[in-house]
């Protein structure tokens, strides 16, 4: 059924529609309708299991683990700091192989205050062992919540699903709901064993000796390699039973481009309008989103840019002392090709800044102008 | 009936040889005696602590329980998520314990302790409070008595022995006790208690630390006998934060007594002595006054 959702309510219908047994928050701006929502639904009976209202992000993190441990489906949601706060819980999970569920609202992270949407937050937890996916909109966040638990609970691995604040979190967008049967297919009710049993007692997470943590840390980088084909059996097995899917990158118009600009998150849909006007304009111009953080999609993206000259990376994010976070890892993953792209990378929408079709158009046209790249970043501004 | 129970009790060992405590280990006898009362249904949460190291490293399995090794602030949110998931699986039979340190509990896991507090998940927090923290080699905690000697406080803490159970009691939680391994019957009554009471039970036991206090590891047991008998930590339980009840008559023998044998406080002066001796009398009297049996069972 269609209806009319903030990002945020679209990803609280999709927790209460994966029968998600223990949800534990924390309120952050943007991220609070998601914890609200979950709360009205409780409190009217269509959430049926246990909500924790925590002291903080960390202690909700903390007990997502422990109850997942136990062997019930959870989910949280946070932000920003709340993110932040949580790092080392984020650690705690990806090394105690629990399939939680997170949504990340993109806020930029202090200092200074500020609240607009920016992936720093969840880029920065990169080495946490999380499968990150970024969404463009709402719907999207719906159907990705809901795969993504198909995900994590068969590698046995988190799952992160970030959203842009405000753009996706809070406008109002028409969302497809699937009916609760078709999710029920889709999603088998959660089939993981409780990991403390009293007939059979043993422990989790002991003290081991460095070769036997190397070898834990082996086995979870290779799971995390494991899951490509997870994703895209998930993917299909979406696509089949309630009739959308995505890939874990999507190329749009990129064969044969003399330019490709690469993007992620809420900008994408900005991007496809500009895409649109350059090739209106007679430019070969192609878009490709990228949705898939870890892993990271290396083999999808040479495939897709192997013979297109030129690649603008679009980044609503920043590392010092290096460059936009995608770029980094667009660069790394092109190296081994034989011809590889020219890069050029741009910092824009930082904080939540305006990014419009006509500036998405100007940085197109600055890196056709270039004979190379440059070795920095260009930072586009509305006030120069 | 309830002797029967004991000798069932006493009998039932979950907790195995051969663990890694040091000789006179006030932590080990105490989580021995809490386990023997709440048996093969419990699921045990520990921390990075000396608890980490005596129970958990890799292959041994100290507790005959499941048992799971989870971070050093978090010790309550694990106990309430393992809680709170055994509710929605309808195994509230399993009891959810956590053990932690005095860093764990007075410092680091105080928040996370006063979150689950807050919600009154389903759950039994044993504090093992040594006075300092000692897994990574005797620093002061917020649990370091005034001017005792640890390596970060080398000429004697400034800082005073935070009143934790002040802090409990504000919560109100159902159930809450001071106890010790000097009087193992009462230990043990208490942890009984706490297993039939729905809800967030706090227990805080002394753990008298051979290795920390600097004292010979055949004293543990007499150690903690006299702090309850000083009347330094007097034995109680808090019902719902307000109904205050003196488990022990304690004998009121000098703190001299309890100091003199502990190399932590071999500094002392006699107007160390005095002053301390003077706020255990004073506390002494409040309890009592909160009390409303005024005096013992
Ligand atoms: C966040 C964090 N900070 C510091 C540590 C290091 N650490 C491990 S055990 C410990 C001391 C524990 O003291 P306490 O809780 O009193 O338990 P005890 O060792 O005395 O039994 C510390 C500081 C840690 N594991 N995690
Ligand atoms: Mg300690």
């Amino acid at each position: 059924m269609r209806q009319l959702l903030a990002g945020n309510y679209a990803v609280a219908e999709a927790v209460r529609m994966a029968k998600v047994q223990l949800v534990a928050a924390y309120p952050i701006t943007p991220q609070t309708p998601i914890y609200e929502k979950l709360s009205d639904m409780e409190n009217d009976g269509r959430l049926t299991g246990i909500m924790m209202r925590t002291e903080s992000e960390h202690s909700a993190m903390a007990a997502c683990i422990a109850a997942s441990l136990t062997g019930v489906r959870t989910f949280t949601a946070t932000a920003s700091q709340g993110l932040a706060l949580m790092h080392e819980m984020l650690h705690f999970a990806s090394g105690n192989r629990v399939p939680i569920v997170m949504c990340n609202v993109n806020r930029v992270i202090s200092a200074p205050w500020a609240f607009g949407s920016d992936q720093s937050d969840s880029l920065s937890q990169r080495d946490t062992g999380w499968l990150q996916f970024y969404c463009e909109d709402a719907q999207e966040a719906y159907d990705t919540v809901i795969q993504a638990y198909s995900i994590a609970e068969q590698a046995l691995l988190p799952v992160m699903v970030a959203i842009d604040g405000f753009f996706t979190s809070h406008f109002i967008e028409p969302v497809d709901i699937p009916d609760q049967a078709s999710v029920d297919a889709f999603l088998p009710p959660f089939g993981l064993p409780t990991r403390f049993d009293i007939d059979d007692p043993a422990y989790i997470n002991n003290v081991v000796n460095p070769e036997q943590y190397m070898g834990y840390r082996q086995r979870s980088f290779e799971d995390m390699e494991k899951t490509r084909p997870i994703i895209r059996e998930v993917n299909e097995r979406y696509q089949r039973i309630i009739g959308r899917g995505y890939g874990v990158v999507e190329p749009v118009n990129c064969a044969g481009a003399e330019i490709v600009l690469v993007t992620s998150g809420a900008m994408t849909s900005t991007a496809r309008v500009a895409i649109e006007s350059l090739r209106e304009k007679g430019l070969s111009a192609g878009l490709l989103k990228l949705k898939g953080f870890r892993p990271f999609p290396t083999e999808e993206v040479q495939e897709v840019l192997k013979d297109v000259p030129k690649v603008v990376v679009l980044d609503r994010n920043i590392s010092l002392g290096k460059e936009g976070i995608w770029c980094q890892e667009l660069k790394a993953a092109l190296y081994p090709l034989e011809r590889r792209p020219e890069v050029h990378g741009f910092i824009a929408g930082i904080c939540g800044a305006d990014v419009s079709p006509d500036m998405i158009e100007g940085m197109v046209f600055q890196a056709l102008s270039r004979a190379k790249p440059e070795r920095l970043p260009t930072w586009v501004r509305r006030d120069g | 009936m309830k002797n029967d129970l004991i000798v069932e009790e006493m009998e039932r060992e979950l907790m195995r040889p051969g663990h890694m405590a040091c000789p006179g280990c006030g932590e080990a006898s105490t989580m021995r005696l809490v386990l023997k009362v709440l048996g093969e249904k419990t699921i045990v949460v520990i921390l990075p602590s000396c608890v980490g190291v005596i129970s958990a490293t890799f292959p041994n399995a100290t507790f005959a329980v499941p048992c799971f090794h989870s971070a050093f602030e978090i010790a309550a949110p694990t106990a309430s998520g393992i809680a709170n998931a055994l509710k929605l699986q309808g195994r509230e039979d399993v009891t959810a314990l956590a053990f932690a340190g005095d860093g764990g509990t007075f410092d680091i896991g105080l928040q996370s302790l006063s979150g689950a507090a807050d919600r009154n998940d389903n759950f039994i927090y044993v504090c093992l409070d040594n006075e300092a923290y000692m897994n990574t080699g005797i620093q002061s905690s917020s649990s370091t008595p005034q001017n005792a000697w640890t390596m970060t406080t080398p000429g004697g803490r400034r800082g005073r022995k935070k009143k934790f159970m002040q802090i409990i009691a504000a919560h109100r939680m159902p159930y809450a006790a001071t106890a010790s391994i000097g009087h193992p019957l009462d230990l043990m009554e208490k942890v009984r208690k706490a297993k039939e009471i729905k809800g967030m039970k706090f227990i805080h036991t002394l753990t008298p630390c051979s290795t920390g206090w600097r004292m010979p590891e055949d004293l543990s047991v007499k150690a903690a006998q006299l702090a309850v008998e000083t009347k330094l930590f007097p034995l109680y339980e808090v019902i719902d934060g307000s109904e205050y009840r003196i488990t022990h008559q304690p004998q009121g023998l000098p703190v001299s007594e309890y100091l003199k044998i502990q190399g932590r406080f071999r500094h002392f002066t006699k107007d160390d002595v005095d002053r301390l001796q003077k706020e255990v009398d004073e506390d002494w009297e409040r309890l009592l006054a909160q009390s409303a049996m005024k005096g013992c069972v």
